[in-house]
């Protein structure tokens, strides 16, 4: 597998948001006087040991809670924020003026909106990644305010936060914690969009060694109208180690007064029309050296790290606009009546709320399962002896790693086991605590896979995606109302269409996530990791493949339900469901390994079903753990989360299971050949391709 | 040299819809969004406004009922209070308790604090009484200017423009005083983030009425219903209320 097309396919546009992951305790009895913000994600190596029948501590179960004062403080942080956005946002005004008045961002920078997670000792608030989700659900209510605050701290800033220096901190973060200073993100180019590591501009060092000349000019850039920092990136002469000279991307903290650097017009978009998007040119900027920010050469890294986790934050927002979406239309739906019923009565449209339902509990429970996985400190755990998985730099912090091993046990048939991982800044770090009892020695172990759910491009798909069916669904059931700009609907359909194009287009995050998730699968566990980097599946691969395909079908047992499973009882039959997903994902994408090598980076069509599967899985797996605690503390109403879990997982469970019939070999469910086919000829003749129905030959 | 206490009360959010208990027995509360009632925020908010304008050094922020209030006092904290006091009631006591009891305990407070101000809003949003501020004065025998639409200190005399009826009244009322505050008076800040993160810091004391030397709310006896309004008189004269 080819590293640097990983790269590549992966790299995203625009926004994207930071971990910034805290050192905060989750517990009570740890009384932090303040978080400490670090800058870069902890490690939080953390491997599962689930044998059959046992069950450890694992990253997803239980789902992570946070402290009593946490929990207070958070709510006590929404009602102003909810307030302030219900009584001084006028979102249709901005929508219809294209601007957000001066007035209403003065009032986001007094309450502090602008350094969520900037240190308190820079000025800032210093929350946690869970609170900043917390927060992103309110936000979002408006969505151009909720872009303008993205891409100044979410993007714009971050860089300094994880990866300046001391001085580039206290210089410039004080200013840009309180609003004083705005901030913007500037990559994407006319050129280079998703394949970002084609950027052109240039910066060149000056004789005297002390500032780079910026040349270039950049697109799509929000608040780069306005903004007084921005983070810019630009190719710089680099001598390699081999003595080569050779242009890499490095990181600047560009001053709009450092001169030289023009703003175009702003865009006149279709949604999120009150933030600022437009191009941003330098000619000649003076760019002090100081003002790199991390090493020269090493600024596509800062860029992944920027672009990565704080992507989780789309699932809270996401969900915050859909439940605030669905009070809206329930209303109207139980008030207007047609055929002498009133709409809430018709199956259709209690479909939609459905839908709508399923749609938010999911993004909620993969927003605050990734949002907590990054927050809980590193616990370091046992993990599997055999499961050495040297995770290189490019997995996402975030990622959670999920291990599959397969083992003859004599009398119970074959079962999988799982250890989770999640993956820190030095990688997933393994370290055994003990030895559990009943462990497969090497021996029993015949091979098995491993397979990395980059959680929060995860997040990010499913509730761009989910987002934009729930507003449709929504807008539909007020019908023409719906339509008109005196509701808002038709507002927020136009805002949220961007989710799906910004920060990593839907299409580039799904081939992220196929080839990050496949990328270890098919390690055998037994030590022959090295093989696999060498992107070698040797022959004895091959008939394990074989194995694994028959023996998977008797039985498959991850320790999620039983005895010592994690998942309530209640839950079982859907956790069994995941388990049997798992297992035939496992199996289905070590064949596709073997099938296709190295080129499957090439199939397109087949990494989208990878990517889709992937996607379903993590959703399920939050949606059961996010359950299994509301029943075992009795939180309120959750007989109705059970339901909503149960639904949601069979119907993820089949439509897995469609996906992965279609990528078996030979598969007739499979029309990807068609496909290609089809848009080949159109494609050719870039135009429709057919003759005229009424069109005669005599 | 002064010293303010505000009262707060913790009451359901005045965007939510009320729905009666399936036993009529009250109002569901149980997960219910809940926050300071908005009079009480327009006195919080006069009360930190003579602060900063120096007429007064201190501002002490009071609710009486169960742990939630204290959120409610964290928020007067958050909006620039200095300190906090929590009268604790809970559980069928608070249910019982009115404006009486708690202007008793105001009125205690007031002595103990040695306040030269009560500011209070002038009724709640969910008992609509608008009775305590009035009950508060005549226990401490204090002046009272209620309905407060402009309020300035002018040496040891307060100056309020009072809405009544027939329109604006302007009253001057020696201190110490109780005031209550009125729609117009002021609009109340934003609790912003960082001092939110700020209140965290400051104190809030816990009390019972006991320590106050209060008792606890008489449980109140049924009522009759009479046809007319002779019956009324007679019910009263027999029994020796006129």
């Amino acid at each position: 597998m080819n590293i640097n097309r990983l790269i590549a396919l992966s790299k995203s546009v625009q926004f994207g948001k930071i971990l910034t992951s805290n050192a905060r305790h989750a517990t009570k009895e740890v009384n932090l006087p303040h978080r400490t913000i670090r800058t870069h994600a902890r490690n939080l190596a953390y491997a599962k040991d689930l044998f059959l029948g046992k069950v450890n501590k694992a990253e997803c179960f239980p789902y992570p809670e946070i402290g009593n004062e946490e929990l207070e403080e958070i709510n006590s942080f929404v009602a102003p924020v909810e307030k302030f956005f219900t009584e001084e946002v006028d979102s249709k005004r901005i929508d219809h003026e294209a601007k957000i008045p001066p007035e209403t961002l003065n009032g986001l920078k007094e309450l502090g909106l602008f350094g969520i997670q900037v240190p308190e000792e820079y000025g800032g608030l210093g929350l946690s990644n869970t609170m900043y989700a917390r927060l992103g659900e309110i936000i979002s209510l408006d969505g151009s305010i909720a872009v303008t605050l993205a891409a100044h701290q979410a993007i714009g800033l971050k860089g300094i936060l994880i990866a300046g220096s001391e001085e580039q901190k206290a210089k410039y973060l004080p200013k840009l914690a309180s609003g004083e200073h705005v901030a913007a993100f500037c990559l994407t180019e006319p050129g280079s969009g998703s394949d970002a590591a084609s950027i052109q501009t240039k910066a060149t060092l000056s004789e005297d060694r002390k500032t780079y000349l910026l040349n270039g000019s950049k697109i799509w850039i929000s608040n780069g109208g306005f903004a007084d920092l921005m983070t810019v990136f630009a190719r710089t002469e680099v001598v390699g180690e081999d003595g080569v000279k050779k242009d890499k991307i490095t990181a600047f903290i560009v001053e709009r007064a450092f001169g030289g650097i023009t703003s175009g017009k702003p865009e006149d978009k279709l949604g999120i029309r009150g933030s600022n998007t437009c191009e941003v040119s330098f000619d000649n900027c003076p760019v002090p050296v100081e003002n790199v920010i991390g090493e020269v050469g090493g600024g596509f890294k800062v860029a992944m790290n920027i672009l990565n986790s704080g992507r989780f934050s789309m699932g809270s927002a996401g969900s915050g606009m859909i439940k605030k979406l669905i009070e809206m239309t329930a209303e109207y739906a139980g008030s207007r009546k047609q055929f002498g019923k009133n709409l809430s009565e018709f199956g259709m449209i209690q479909e939609k709320f459905a839908v709508m339902a399923q749609n938010a509990f999911v993004m909620e429970s993969m927003a605050y399962l990734t949002a907590g996985m990054m927050d809980r400190p590193g616990v370091p755990d046992c993990s599997l002896e055999a499961a050495m998985v040297k995770v290189s730099d490019l997995l996402p912090i975030g990622c959670l790693i999920v291990v599959c091993v397969v083992v003859s046990k004599l009398n119970d048939g074959i079962g999988v086991l799982i250890g989770y991982a999640v993956v820190g800044e030095q990688g997933v770090q393994e370290r055994t605590k003990h030895t559990p009892l009943r462990c497969p020695s090497v021996e029993d172990q015949r091979g098995g896979c491993v397979v990395a759910y980059p959680t929060p491009t995860l997040t990010n798909v499913f509730s761009s995606e989910g987002g934009w069916i729930c507003v449709s669904e929504a807008l539909q059931v007020l019908g023409g109302l719906g339509y008109t700009k005196n509701y808002p609907y038709e507002r927020y359909l136009r805002d949220c269409r961007i989710l799906l194009i910004f920060e990593g287009t839907n299409e580039i995050l799904r081939m992220y996530i196929a080839l990050t998730g496949m990328q270890y699968a098919g390690k055998i566990l037994t030590g022959k990791i090295k093989e696999m980097k060498k992107g070698n599946v040797g022959v004895a691969f091959e008939m394990l493949g074989r194995k694994l395909g028959d023996a998977l079908g008797r039985k498959v047992d991850l320790g999620l339900t039983g005895m010592d499973g994690v998942v309530h009882p209640g839950l079982a039959d859907s956790a069994k469901k995941l388990e049997q997903n798992v297992a035939h994902f496992g199996s289905t994408v070590e064949n596709l390994l073997y099938r296709y090598g190295k080129t499957i980076v090439e199939e397109q069509l087949i990494l989208k079903r990878v990517a889709d599967v992937l996607i379903n899985l993590y959703a399920m797996t939050a949606v059961l753990s996010r359950s299994s605690r509301s029943i075992s503390i009795g939180l309120r109403n959750h007989d109705h989360e059970v339901l909503l879990a149960n639904t949601f997982c069979t119907d993820a469970f089949f439509k897995n299971n469609y996906w992965l019939t279609q990528l078996q070999r030979n598969s007739p469910e499979n029309q990807d050949e068609n496909i290609k086919k089809i848009a080949r000829e159109v494609l050719e003749k870039r135009t429709y391709v057919c003759s005229h129905p009424l069109d005669r030959t005599f | 040299m002064s010293r303010v206490l505000v009262g707060v009360k913790r009451v359901i959010d005045y965007a939510v819809k009320i729905r009666v208990k399936p036993d009529h027995s009250g109002v569901v509360t149980d997960g219910v969004k809940h926050s300071m009632n908005p009079f009480c925020e327009i006195a919080v908010e006069e009360a930190v406004k003579l602060k900063e304008k120096k007429f007064i050094k201190e501002v002490v922020a009071v609710s009486c009922g169960p742990t939630q209030v204290t959120e409610t006092i964290r928020t007067a904290l958050a909006m620039g209070c200095d300190r906090g006091i929590h009268v604790e009631v809970s559980g069928k006591d608070y249910e019982a308790m009115g404006p009486l009891q708690i202007s008793k305990i105001f009125a205690a407070l007031a002595k103990k604090e040695e306040a030269s101000l009560v500011i209070l809003g002038k009724q709640a949003i969910d008992d609509d009484c608008n009775q305590t501020g009035q009950m508060t004065a005549a226990l401490l025998d204090w002046p009272q200017g209620t309905f407060a639409s402009e309020v300035t200190i002018d040496g040891e005399k307060v100056k309020v423009v009072r809405e009544i009826d027939g329109g604006l009244e302007t009253i001057k009322i020696s201190m110490p005083a109780v005031l209550t505050a009125d729609l117009r008076l002021n609009t109340p800040r934003y609790a912003t983030l960082p001092n939110i993160m700020k209140a965290k810091k400051k104190k809030i004391a816990n009390m019972k009425p006991a320590d106050l030397g209060v008792d606890e709310p008489p449980t109140r006896l049924a009522g009759v219903k009479v046809e007319t309004v002779d019956d009324l008189v007679a019910k009263l004269k027999a029994n020796g209320t006129i």
